[in-house]
């Protein structure tokens, strides 16, 4: 997913091999992340697509079903990645990622403690901000998830820059060899402020962190906890609002016809074609 | 002692964790009422109510150390502060404040009788080397109303005595986060009020990491482009385009104390030479150049604003500098490299040939969509782009533009909310005040419009 070097960037060079993994796109909410193989098959409502005619392509090519549906084939990003992985716990989506890996002041080289590691969607954006030579170390109490997240980062190719450990940060705290190792620490815990003394510990002067609550009683409590060891201590709630853009038109109130049909809500047309009569004009609306 | 996080030299100085000379760095002046950036060299100062305090003790100690103002023989001067005996004192209080608040303020009436101390009494304190927080003491000692107030109301007037008499100035590393808050909070036009959540998002819905060639478009004065660098750690390359012959200013890079090879990969280049030669008639080039200069003449007014205000964002008074020591100083702190030469014609054919693996445009005052037709075709197919604006519409014209050109997938209008908290216990609240707009954002994957098979 990431480039380890710079002939591994994404260019019109770069194409698609066996072994890769691909994001097919079908719709802006369909999408799934392949693995390719050379006799792999991916069914889907456009049709059949056979792996192997997509080897070789580049990526960003639009792919053709024998019955002439098609889809894309996109470079795996974080972003994509956290839109197509397994949910085994709930997750963190960009809105979120993207704010705590900016306040955590994450740059290439850095090391990187956060626990728990659930689902590994934080973690991949991470390994995009430690790479190529930082390290990220993740830690779950749940033996199962540790594993499933292992396998997913060899999927995605970031086994080098993610170490996953089992280990019950908020009983037992990080390990003594992380002592004032870490630039950043992340916390998504439900018991926070239990692991906060630890956190101080493992974190080098001026270095950042970050807890991650959904509730106002566990965030009142870790920023207690903070005040001994920490400084600057600030508290967001962050969203991400989405637009709907359209093409319509709005019909004039003088326009009979067209105020009934737009109260009957009509249903979005391609764009009219000014061959004959007149087209009325049609605005870009957005919600 | 320099302390390096990384065995290679990749981002080394990046993460240096001490102060050096000649740094720039960024203080927080009483908990962030006032912020700005200074460069740390022996004769800068700062000035903090009516006192000017050389910066100097501030040189070779840790980043995130506290210093408060103090007055002595010499005049006034900033005085490290030892970081445990001040957060125990915080805790001891918040012990007390679980506890039932009983008092209220029935009975406190506002007619600036209740302190017995003149301006005058504290100047003699001040005189005997009573240090900040001895007359912060003094004054609740000889206030009337004082044991009345609730402790929470006490807490408060302890706070608004020690900011005024003495204040605290906290060391910082400029980091993206925190140049793009300090610009957001008092020059936020400067920046085409880009906040740091949006900020945040550009950098990663552009999947911005090392070794990328990431082409960004900034008219914000380089906040943009110093945050990809950043990301890139002294790899790959960031490219600004510019149209015409001038390239756009990129002055708030200089605060981000890059390493040469950072600011190496930092390069512009005009629009014509990105665009690989399609060998067609050259009026269309003509046209191009018109069009381009039209642009350019809209850009001015913008750049030598820019370039003049970036002074005043660097309050340490220059004018107060001896000009011996900034003579001294200056080969010592110049640097061999400077961020956003000309890109040279090797790396030129290397972005002609790949394209560009990502694409960020913030240009809030220019029409999306007339950036984006010229800009996107230079990407690499699946390459992800985002465009910032100030304002919704342009980018709905422009994702509809994009669609039915074919030229994007996956496209995105997104508006981000932040809200920032003020957590304290019985105190906890938003903050009074909030930012209602970050700014827009459009998203995209770009892809090829020809259908091949």
């Amino acid at each position: 997913m990431l480039p380890t070097d710079s002939t591994k960037t994404l260019s019109f060079k770069r194409c698609i091999m066996e072994g890769g993994l691909v994001i097919v796109y079908e719709r802006h909410d369909v999408m799934k992340a392949v693995k390719l193989s050379e006799k792999g098959v991916l069914q889907n409502r456009f049709g059949m697509f056979k792996h192997s005619d997509w080897i070789g392509k580049p990526f960003g090519s639009k792919i053709f079903s024998s019955r002439g549906g098609f889809i894309y084939l996109l470079a795996p990003t974080p972003e994509l990645w956290t839109l197509v992985l397994s949910h085994r716990t709930q997750i963190l989506y960009i809105a979120d990622i993207s704010f705590v890996v900016m306040y955590l002041e994450i740059v290439p080289g850095c090391v990187v403690l956060e626990s728990g590691t659930g689902s590994g969607s934080l973690s991949t954006s991470l390994a995009r901000a430690v790479a190529p030579n930082g390290q990220v170390y993740t830690f779950d109490f749940h033996e199962q998830r540790a594993a499933s997240a292992r396998e997913d980062f060899e999927r995605t190719g970031l086994s080098s820059l993610v170490t996953v450990g089992v280990r019950d940060i908020q009983g037992d705290g990080f390990p003594d060899e992380f002592s004032a190792r870490a630039d950043s620490v992340f916390l998504d815990l439900p018991q926070p402020w239990l692991a906060i003394p630890s956190a101080a510990k493992v974190l080098q002067q001026d270095g950042v962190l970050c807890s991650f609550s959904p509730c106002i009683e566990q965030v009142q409590r870790s920023c207690e906890m903070l005040t001994s060891s920490f400084t600057d201590i600030r508290t967001f709630e962050i969203l991400l609002q989405t637009y709907e853009v359209r093409e319509g038109h709005l019909p004039s109130w003088q326009d009979g016809d067209g105020i009934l049909a737009s109260l009957k809500g009509c249903k979005k047309r391609p764009h009219p074609t000014n061959e004959r009569g007149n087209s009325r004009p049609q605005t870009v609306l957005a919600r | 002692m320099l302390a390096y996080n990384s065995e290679e030299n990749l981002s080394g100085s990046q993460n240096r964790r001490i102060t050096w000379d000649g740094c720039s760095v960024l203080l927080d002046i009483n908990d962030g009422d006032r912020v700005l950036f200074a460069r740390l060299t022996a004769g800068s100062k700062i000035k903090i109510g009516d006192k000017n305090c050389s910066l100097q003790p501030l040189i070779g100690c840790p980043f995130g150390s506290s210093f408060q103002v103090e007055v002595g023989a010499g005049g006034p001067f900033l005085a490290p502060m030892i970081p445990n005996a001040e957060g125990n004192g915080l805790s001891e209080k918040t012990d007390d404040q679980t506890m039932e608040e009983c008092r209220d303020n029935r009975a406190l009436v506002d007619n600036n009788t209740a302190q017995s101390l003149t301006g005058e009494d504290i100047d003699g304190m001040r005189r005997k080397g009573a240090t900040g927080d001895e007359i912060v003491q003094a004054l609740i000692a000889n206030s009337a109303t004082f044991e009345k107030k609730t402790a929470f109301s006490q807490e408060k007037y302890r706070i608004k005595k020690q900011k005024k008499y003495a204040p605290r100035v906290l060391l910082r590393r400029p980091f993206a986060r925190s140049i793009c808050e300090a610009y957001f909070k008092k020059h936020a036009e400067k920046i085409g009020f880009l906040r740091v959540d949006t900020l945040s998002l550009l950098l990663s819905l552009a999947n911005v990491t090392a070794h990328s060639n990431v082409l960004v478009f900034d008219m914000l004065d380089g906040i943009v482009t110093g945050s990809v660098a950043e990301r890139m750690g002294g790899t790959g390359y960031v490219c600004n385009p510019h149209c015409g012959t001038t390239p756009l200013p990129i002055s708030i890079v200089r605060m981000f104390n890059f390493s040469d090879e950072t600011c190496k990969r930092i390069l512009h280049a005009s629009l014509t030479e990105l665009q690989p030669s399609t060998g067609e008639n050259s009026t269309s080039d003509d046209q191009l150049v018109d069009e381009c200069n039209i642009k350019e003449q809209q850009n001015k007014d913008t750049l030598s604003s820019s370039a003049k205000d970036m002074v005043n964002m660097e309050e340490n008074s220059t004018a107060n500098m001896d000009t011996d020591n900034n003579v001294a100083a200056s080969p010592k702190s110049a640097k061999t490299v400077k961020a956003g030469e000309k890109a040279p014609p090797e790396t030129i054919k290397h972005w002609n040939e790949n394209g560009f693996s990502s694409l960020i445009i913030a240009a809030p005052n220019l029409d999306a969509w007339d950036v984006a037709k010229d800009l996107v075709p230079l990407l690499a197919y699946s390459a992800p782009f985002v465009i910032y604006h100030q304002y919704l519409q342009p980018l709905a014209t422009c994702m509809h533009n994009l669609q039915s050109n074919k030229m994007a997938i996956n496209l995105q209008v997104s508006e981000p909310w932040l809200r920032e908290y003020q957590v304290l216990p019985s105190r906890t609240h938003p903050h009074m005040q909030m930012s209602s707009s970050g700014g827009y954002l459009l998203s995209g994957t770009r892809i090829s419009s020809s259908d091949q098979n």
